[in-house]
């Protein structure tokens, strides 16, 4: 695990080890166990931006439901949660939810379309002036205050995406979650919202940004989680996203980066795991060029190397 | 001969009018890029072409003839969110063996994986069932490939695994494929040539005819231009 | 460091039962509730017609070891009576039902998928047949019919389809427009394979609970039009008719003769409802995996 050092603010959420699974009903009777998120550990400071990267099916979305306490019913959750230097309890979990933990979610569908966008934004808010503050965080995201007055439906993608932004941004979060906030969208889009969000961490907040796009991701973040089936496999700065990727540790990340367009377009073949059906020993090791015979008896830990964190046996 | 749109005009109900006057030429063996601000005009003349609306404005035309309205299209067209493309009631196998039996070469360059077969739509992720739904659509009849946005909720891994197949099998069969994204470095990766919606609309006064278009309308694409860096 | 076990699965092992997960508790009520109705039917079938003869000089028992449900004033058995109106009210009800949902499913069907004309006339007659109170357009109808066991199946039958009918073609109108079904004609198949092959399955399980939420509907209708003097006559001993015969003692103190029955066609009933609640839960994919 990287130790801050003393100059560096302490970490306002810390997750370790982190673990959930899911039991459900197969064929007939029988139940069985799905694990989307198995020992991820990763913490963010004040002021940076953390941008979780990982294809769909990685487990992503589920770890911003399961800071935020909000996972289906039927989910068993081990592992710690650490926010602030407490314990994140369910309990607590519930009185930061909206208030210091706020969350930018994926679509205009987590609005409600009953109410007008104004109310909506001024509700999230949680002390102070909550008209005041919409007003001026309308202006400041150059949405015109006629905005305010109008239903969801009625907004353009764009607006929704300041709409958005705006709840987490009046509710004065010390750290906001967005998980995939730009869905498939036109680059202007998608770097005015990451602006957006970059700003936030300028201001001294933590900005955790969920993505499988990790072009957009390296726009605006300090250090990149790779997540692979559902486990951290590399924690890195954005700085190592450069080159042919030689100054990424893990396999997974390096065949992520040559595979982009202008880095080569690199094909890497085979497939994520299915959830039920995990690898006894490492997660990445049956398409591994560097798979030996140790790496599927047991999975490998997380440890530092060249200032960032990485779980493989052979990484160097 | 060609896959052609020939101006093509359509608007929902009593709405705008989404397409006006769209030219637009896919041959064989071709890679052609459509980009364009609108997500909806892009994925109505996706639409169109593969004959899921009919154009309430011109034609379109396949060896010079209309599309067929019964039997196989020889225009298939795979969408940007495979969750909606799939049964969600069958399995996976009966989904991939749809429309024709893949061979296992095809899997194998897909990463599709036999046990996979068995689950439901539900137990997959996006990137597995867009593999499978494109498997579906590039049986021997098929001829046109229409690609709406097919990997841009895809991780770059398993978008790169999807193209190659698409461009090796464009060489083995001289399919031909129109290429609809935003993700300028990609398309510049893959497309013979970029065609820029609005500039094939009659109707806009910056029409330019067909060719590459950069940041028209002021909008800044690709990710090199950043408004925002990191301090 | 304490570790957070958030919402985590709540059943406790106490030990003495084995611990049945939700599903197999459904299925365990399923397989009872249908073989308490299996167990009804059987002995209304198999109970001979001795048990009905007329033993006048047993007339007007009071429920005992020997007649559990005690004798009517013909000095017949009250519990073989009881069974043998139940099942023929079953078999009635099950006739009525079976045919109503047929008529649901091809309104349904045709609503959704032949045309603007088609599906304006199939939703206003909905409407009008649901527009009216249910027992007058019953009554009407069985009274045409000329009553009997014909004019109650048919008189069930035809009001029972219209809410059925809007459910279904609400799917068929959704599942037409559902990108799977476009792909499957540019892929080649016909209409009919994808009426078969898609439409068919998404529909079956709605069909497989209406069908059986609507027999104690059904059941509960015959007996009322039955007991109004519209329906089966008193030779055939449903449960309708039993009751209806036993209004005219109960001033007389004879209590058990109305009790008994009304209560077993209660259970019957519920035990219907709940089989249908659980069939539903098990196949409502939104519910099936808590």
């Amino acid at each position: 695990m990287i130790a801050p050092e003393a100059s560096e603010p302490k970490p306002i959420l810390d997750v370790r080890d982190l673990s959930v699974s899911f039991e459900q009903y197969a064929r007939g009777l029988q139940k069985k166990t799905l694990r989307p998120i198995t020992s991820l550990s990763v913490t963010i400071r004040p002021g940076e931006v953390l941008a979780v990267v990982g294809s769909s099916g990685s487990g992503k979305s589920l770890l911003a439901h399961a800071i935020l306490g909000i996972l289906p019913s039927n989910a068993r959750v081990t592992g710690t949660l650490r926010h602030a230097n407490e314990n994140l309890t369910p309990e607590r979990q519930v009185a930061l939810r909206g208030s210091d933990i706020a969350l930018v979610p994926q679509s205009v569908g987590f609005l409600n379309p009953l109410m007008r966008v104004g109310a909506q934004v001024r509700s999230a808010a949680h002390n102070g002036n909550a008209a005041e503050a919409q007003r001026a965080i309308f202006a400041r995201y150059r949405l015109a205050p006629e905005v305010a007055g109008m239903y969801p439906f009625q907004l353009s993608g764009g607006m929704t995406r300041r709409v958005l932004v705006s709840t987490a941004m009046i509710s004065g979060a010390s750290l906001i979650i967005a998980d995939e906030p730009t869905p498939g969208m036109h680059s202007a889009v998608v770097e005015e919202t990451l602006g957006h969000l970059r700003e936030l961490a300028g201001e001294g907040r933590a900005v955790m940004l969920i993505t499988h796009d990790i072009e957009a991701a390296l726009t605006i973040a300090d250090r990149i989680a790779v997540l692979y089936a559902g486990t951290t496999v590399e924690i890195a700065s954005v700085a190592d996203f450069t080159g042919d990727g030689q100054s990424l540790r893990h396999p997974y990340s390096k065949a992520l980066w040559r595979a982009l367009p202008q880095n080569g377009f690199a094909v890497t073949p085979g497939a994520q795991p299915v959830l039920d059906e995990l690898p006894p020993g490492c997660l990445y090791e049956p398409r591994c060029p560097m798979s030996t015979p140790d790496c599927t008896g047991a999975r490998p830990e997380v440890r530092a190397l060249r200032g960032g964190v990485v779980r493989c046996f052979h990484a160097a | 001969m060609p896959l052609e749109a020939r101006g093509i005009g359509f608007r929902y109900q009593r709405g705008p009018w989404v397409l006006r006057g769209v030219d637009l030429a896919v041959e064989p063996g071709e890679l052609v890029g459509l980009t364009g601000p609108s997500g909806l005009g892009k994925t109505t003349l996706a639409r169109i072409l593969a004959g899921y609306e009919r154009p309430l404005e011109g034609n379109v035309r396949l060896d010079g003839g209309p599309l067929p309205v019964t039997g196989y299209n020889p225009v298939q067209l795979v969408f940007q969110h495979p969750e909606k493309a799939v049964n969600p009631r069958w399995r996976m196998r009966d989904t991939l063996i749809e429309g024709w039996e893949p061979d296992p070469e095809l899997l194998k360059a897909l990463s599709i994986e036999r046990r996979w077969f068995d689950h439901w739509p539900n137990e997959l992720s996006g990137g597995e069932l867009q593999r499978f739904c494109l498997a579906r659509a590039l049986g021997p009849r098929t001829r046109y490939l229409v690609a709406d946005e097919i990997t841009t909720m895809l991780d770059a891994i398993t978008q790169t695994q999807i193209w190659h197949v698409v461009l090796d099998i464009v060489r083995e069969r001289n399919l031909g494929v129109l290429v609809i994204s935003h993700d300028r470095p990609l398309m510049k990766h893959l497309c013979n040539r970029i065609v820029d919606l609005e500039s094939v609309m009659s109707d806009f006064p910056a029409a330019a005819g067909e060719g590459e278009v950069g940041g028209s309308r002021g909008q800044a694409l690709g990710f090199s231009d950043l408004a925002f860096r990191k301090p | 460091m304490s570790s957070v076990d958030a919402v985590a699965v709540s059943h406790s092992r106490t030990g003495r039962l084995p611990r049945l997960n939700r599903r197999q508790r459904t299925l365990l009520v399923i397989v009872l509730s249908a073989a308490l109705l299996l167990s009804v039917v059987a002995g209304g079938l198999l109970l001979g017609n001795e048990m009905l003869t007329t033993n006048l000089d047993q007339r007007n028992l009071s429920p005992s070891l020997e007649h559990p449900f005690g004798t009517d004033w013909l000095g017949r058995d009250m519990l073989a009576r009881t069974l043998k109106g139940l099942t023929l009210s079953l078999v009635v009800g099950v006739l009525a039902s079976t045919v109503s949902v047929l008529i649901a499913l091809t309104l349904g069907m045709a609503a959704a998928t032949f045309g603007r004309a088609v599906d304006g006339a199939v939703t206003w007659l909905v409407d009008l047949f649901l527009s009216v109170p249910h027992l007058v357009v019953l009554i009407l109808i069985a009274f045409t019919l000329g009553g009997g066991t014909k004019g109650v199946i048919l008189a069930v039958a035809l009001t029972h389809w219209p809410s059925l009918t809007r459910v279904i073609r609400a799917e068929v109108l959704q599942l037409r427009t559902a990108e799977f079904v476009q792909v499957s004609r540019r892929l080649g198949r016909t209409r009919w394979w994808i009426a078969t092959r898609h439409l068919l399955p998404h529909l079956v399980p709605q069909i497989l609970v209406g069908l059986v939420l609507l027999f104690p509907h059904a059941i509960l209708h015959e007996a009322a039009i039955t007991f109004l003097g519209f329906g089966l006559s008193p030779q055939q001993p449903a449960v309708g008719v039993i009751l209806s015969e036993s209004m005219r003692h109960l001033s007389t103190g004879y209590w058990w003769l109305a009790l008994f029955p009304g209560l077993a066609l209660l259970v019957m009933v519920r035990a219907f409802d709940i089989l249908g609640d659980n069939l539903r839960s098990l196949v409502d994919p939104r519910i099936a995996h808590e």
